[in-house]
């Protein structure tokens, strides 16, 4: 979608050039397009009817059941509705950043999804810097949010726009820390190139790296125990406070395309991707990301919303040494290990995650109740 | 050692919530469960006594909406005669004064409590709308003879048998259940 045709001219190459398609690489490119766009917008659908049931069952009630069987066409329902609502804009917003900020939003988002491969191969293009251009492309969604809270002329969108760009910036370091012990194990930054490397699931070998990417990724994408950005008890409804019709639903789709990139990227990271005995790996893949999403639903149904002294405290008291220490140790492990000791590593790992744990809840404090300033 | 600040009330609270996920919820399908009301429970709904109203009107003085529109004419023996007791329930605000302030028991709150309707127009109750029949029984509200002979009730009538649906196992072939 970007940057390929300028690929050679940047030192950036694709790995796996695409199968001989008729017509070279434009019907590689177009077809993965589609499919692209067609898997985003469905799961996201998909996504929206599980949470809500799952939240629901969660809370002892049934949650949407009334739009077709079991309920499964409520998002089509809530999508044209919000799509035929009246598009407002605020009177002294700054009209043009108000239209572009959802887009801005939208596009970094759909373009996570160029380098996650659905399975060997098949994938839009396969980057030889795969997961560093997720990295790089993903935090661009945050200007969108900022610009959407910036051309709100609205205090509470400006407030949930900052307390976002602050977590993006805290949260973004301990993410990249735990990604980068996934690269130092799989010795590669291509995303088709990290599940080959998987004969056994990363998630063993990092299993700390696994619980950081996991929290750090829900934190970078606003999810519930984080969600300060649109902390309806505190600032109306953050960011969006100024948005309707169709905007909102894009920035609707936005929340969940982001939680569907993360379920994809931790699948490919930690949990092998695509690999998988028995099913066809496309199916793997698919399983793999509702497993994920399943614990985002779970998190979201069980810990209440944080405040924000406590979202950066974590982030810079408790995730990032945490995620330092677990890179070093890594490294060391890569460094000093021969090869072929895999489940050596994976104990002491695991062993090491219980004791660090266990070591940062006795040093990771918050004073009992009162605002550390 | 206690082991409350390593994370275990975070596991103990996903363990409360997936426990959840696998219950029978507690929510009643409106329109096609509902729920045995009590006698006892104060609804949204105006009863008038034919016989005992003597077209006094004090309800309409009460009435802090001035929904109340009674019309009387002179009888035979001296008296009022109803002609007109018409309430419009769009503006009733339910408040119960009516019922409170009437001298001679004349008029109920009720225990039903579905009072929308599809035309604007239907919501305006005249006499026979508002008459005492087998469905529409008056309530204990501000009427403590009625009271006394209304079985002892709390909201939920079948409560036994509502905590024995809801204590039940979550029925499995059913997943997302209806």
């Amino acid at each position: 979608m970007i940057a390929i045709g300028t690929s050679s001219g940047l030192g950036v190459s694709l790995a796996a050039l695409p199968p001989d398609w008729p017509g070279g690489y434009w019907w590689h490119w177009l077809v993965f397009v589609v499919i692209i766009l067609a898997f985003v917008v469905v799961m996201v659908m998909a996504y929206i009817y599980i949470e809500r049931r799952f939240v629901g069952r969660i809370q002892v009630r049934l949650g949407p059941n009334r739009a077709g069987p079991f309920g499964v066409l409520q998002p089509v329902a809530d999508a044209i509705k919000v799509l035929l609502k009246e598009d407002i804009i605020p009177a002294k917003g700054d009209k043009l950043v108000h239209w572009l900020a959802p887009v801005v939003a939208f596009v970094p988002v759909l373009m996570i999804f160029a380098v996650v491969p659905f399975q060997n191969g098949a994938l839009l293009a396969d980057l030889n810097i795969g997961i560093l251009y997720i990295v790089a492309i993903s935090s661009v969604a945050t200007v969108g949010i900022f610009m959407a809270g910036w051309a709100s002329n609205n205090k509470f969108s400006l407030l949930g726009a900052m307390r976002d760009v602050a977590q993006v910036v805290s949260y973004e370091i301990p993410l990249i820390l735990a990604i980068a012990g996934v690269v130092l194990v799989a010795g590669t930054l291509s995303m088709n190139g990290i599940v080959q490397a998987q004969s056994v699931p990363f998630i063993l070998f990092q299993p700390l790296g696994f619980l950081i990417f996991f929290l750090a990724a829900c934190a970078e994408v606003n999810r519930t125990p984080f969600d300060l950005l649109e902390a309806e008890s505190e600032i109306v409804a953050g960011f969006h406070t100024e948005y309707s019709g169709m905007k909102f639903a894009l920035f609707y789709l936005v929340e969940y395309a982001e939680v569907l990139a993360l379920s994809a990227i931790a699948t490919t990271l930690f949990l092998s991707g695509w690999r998988g005995p028995g099913l066809p790996p496309v199916l793997w893949f698919l399983i793999k990301v509702f497993a994920v999403f399943f614990l985002v639903v779970w998190v979201r149904g069980t810990i209440p919303r944080l405040r924000i002294d406590q979202v950066m405290a974590f982030a810079w008291k408790c995730l990032l040494p945490l995620a330092l220490i677990n890179l070093f140790i890594t490294g060391l492990e890569i460094v000093a290990l021969p090869q072929g000791l895999p489940w050596f590593m994976i104990l002491v790992n695991i062993a090491i995650m219980i004791i660090l744990i266990l070591l940062w809840s006795r040093f990771f404090r918050l004073g009992g109740g009162r605002v550390e300033v | 050692m206690k082991f409350e600040r390593y994370g275990i009330g975070i596991a103990k609270g996903m363990s409360v919530t997936f426990r959840h996920l696998l219950r029978k919820p507690v929510t009643t399908q409106y329109p096609e469960e509902r729920l045995t009301i009590s006698r006892r429970s104060r609804g949204n709904e105006l009863i008038w006594d034919r016989e005992k109203c003597t077209g006094c009107a004090t309800c309409a003085k009460t009435c802090p909406q001035g929904v109340i529109e009674v019309v009387t004419s002179r009888g035979e023996e001296n008296n009022y005669v109803v002609e007109k007791f018409e309430v419009d329930t769009g503006y009733c605000i339910f408040c119960g004064l009516c019922v409170e302030a009437c001298p001679y028991d004349a008029l109920f709150m009720g225990y039903d409590y579905e009072r929308a309707k599809y035309r604007r127009g239907e919501l305006v109750m005249a006499k026979e709308g508002l008459l005492l029949t087998d469905e529409k029984q008056p309530s204990g509200y501000a009427r403590p003879k009625v009271e006394a002979t209304l079985p002892q009730q709390t909201l939920l009538v079948d409560r036994a048998e509502y905590l024995d649906k809801v204590k039940k196992k979550w029925d499995l072939r059913l997943p997302f259940g209806l």
